[in-house]
């Protein structure tokens, strides 16, 4: 049967990104549809009607929402090829945990360093930086979060490196500075064509968050 | 199941609880160790260093936490018996879904309206109650959430049945009332043992609830 899929995303979305990196990993075609968050389509409402969010990704009809579900759901799927989650329960949990742990810590953390400023900004970015260091700590001395193969961490994790430069920016602080094998990660991540497709230039993304900041009217 | 299980926990924590179902499902024993939250034991700082919080499941002294992270892998560990997910990968991304949803639209909007008052707890009450009524159009007219048989987005929720009496007594409304299904896929699940030998007394929840609320003044 042909398989049919569609991707609902916005450009600028990490949680989007991680989609269209698990996509090209397992090698799948699909039908990209940019949405406008201020006029969201009827397919988009009709296909995640709980949340009315970006990503949701639609096969053969059927919607899956939420980026780590999507990615899951990705992997367990298409199973033959570039395996993201490990087989043995213990380090599937431990994969989990860190996916959670960026979605809770580093997401939040670095939303918060360029929505303020001042003295709330300056804590924002140790928190910030304090959360890049411990998922540096899990990295170690291995290639990618996987081990030797790019996995679901770094699935999970890259996107938010096209974000970097937007944050150091805004911030005024250099993430290479405070987590260098993570910015080492990162370049390896993008030498990698399935994630160099899917990632935008970080100064669009930058160019991106100054008009919500405008927006926010956040100077 | 060979092996050693400790679980961290406290009796009211509805990710607890969670976790307790899980291996009672399973048919796994464990040893529990109660944690004082204003005072955390050395194991669970060793344990949980990243969050420092409870649940954390200590299978042959090797931690996992986060509670439907911990649920996932008790479900992993024990294919045989009671399969918690489906094999079917749109199926388990469906579950899984709706174990978020839980996490992210009744456990927030339920500690809303419970650790505040007036205009704060107004807004919690109102989302917990937008919530509840997607889960109830959720369950629709199935017995579980899973349709014939106890399933994960059933386990993922009922820890938060006996939560409903302290929401209806902060909140002053009735869940009965407004979600009258919802009550009786929770009185359902109360029939399973696995469910009934884990779930805390909805009287001690609201206690422990005064108690904290309480010591914030209100």
């Amino acid at each position: 049967m042909a398989e049919e899929v569609t991707l609902l995303d916005f450009w600028a979305s990490p949680f989007g990104m991680r989609c269209r990196v698990a996509l090209a990993e397992k090698g799948v075609n699909y039908e990209y549809k940019e949405e406008n968050l201020r006029d969201k389509s009827p397919l988009l409402l009709q296909m995640n009607p709980v949340h009315k969010k970006i990503p949701v990704m639609i096969h053969n009809g059927k919607p899956v929402c939420e980026s780590l579900n999507i990615v899951q759901y990705i992997d367990e799927n298409w199973k033959d090829k570039s395996p993201l989650l490990p087989s043995d329960p213990y380090q599937r949990s431990q994969a989990r945990f860190w996916a959670d742990f960026v979605d809770k810590k580093a997401y939040e953390m670095g939303t918060k360093v360029w929505k303020t400023k001042g003295e709330e900004q300056e804590l924002a970015k140790k928190d910030f930086i304090e959360s890049l260091k411990l998922l540096e700590g899990e990295l170690g001395d291995k290639p990618y979060f996987g081990g030797e193969a790019f996995g679901y961490v770094d699935v999970t994790l890259i996107p938010f490196y096209s974000w970097f430069y937007a944050y150091e920016t805004c911030g005024n602080f250099s993430i290479e500075a405070a987590c260098p094998k993570l910015i080492s990660w990162g370049k390896r991540c993008m030498e990698k064509e399935s994630v160099s497709k899917s990632l935008p230039d970080p100064k669009k993304i930058y160019e991106f968050i100054l008009q919500l900041k405008k927006v926010f009217g956040i100077e | 199941m060979a092996g050693e299980f400790v679980l961290l926990t406290l009796p009211e924590s509805p990710f607890g609880m969670r976790v307790k179902v899980a291996l009672a499902e399973k048919g796994i024993e464990y040893e529990e160790k109660v944690e004082n939250l204003f005072d955390k034991s050395p194991l669970l700082l060793q344990m949980n260093p990243v969050h420092k919080k409870i649940p954390v499941l200590i299978h042959n002294g090797t931690p996992i936490c986060e509670s439907l992270i911990i649920v996932q892998y008790i479900d992993e560990i024990s294919k045989d018996k009671s399969p918690l997910l489906p094999s079917d990968p749109y199926q388990c991304a469906h579950d899984r879904f709706w174990g978020d949803f839980v996490d992210k639209k009744i456990h927030p909007t339920g500690r809303r309206l419970c650790a505040n008052i007036g205009e704060e707890q107004e807004a919690g009450k109102k989302e917990l109650i937008e919530g509840l009524k997607a889960m109830e159009g959720e369950l629709g007219d199935k017995p579980y959430f899973n349709g014939e048989t106890f399933g994960f987005v059933d386990l993922s929720f009922v820890p938060f049945y006996p939560w409903f009496h302290t929401y209806e007594s902060i909140g002053n409304f009735s869940i009965e009332a407004e979600f009258p299904k919802l009550v009786a896929w929770g009185k359902r699940c109360m029939e399973k043992e696995s469910v009934s030998k884990s779930l805390a007394d909805p009287h001690k929840i609201l206690d422990f609830v005064m108690g904290r609320r309480k010591k914030m003044g209100f």
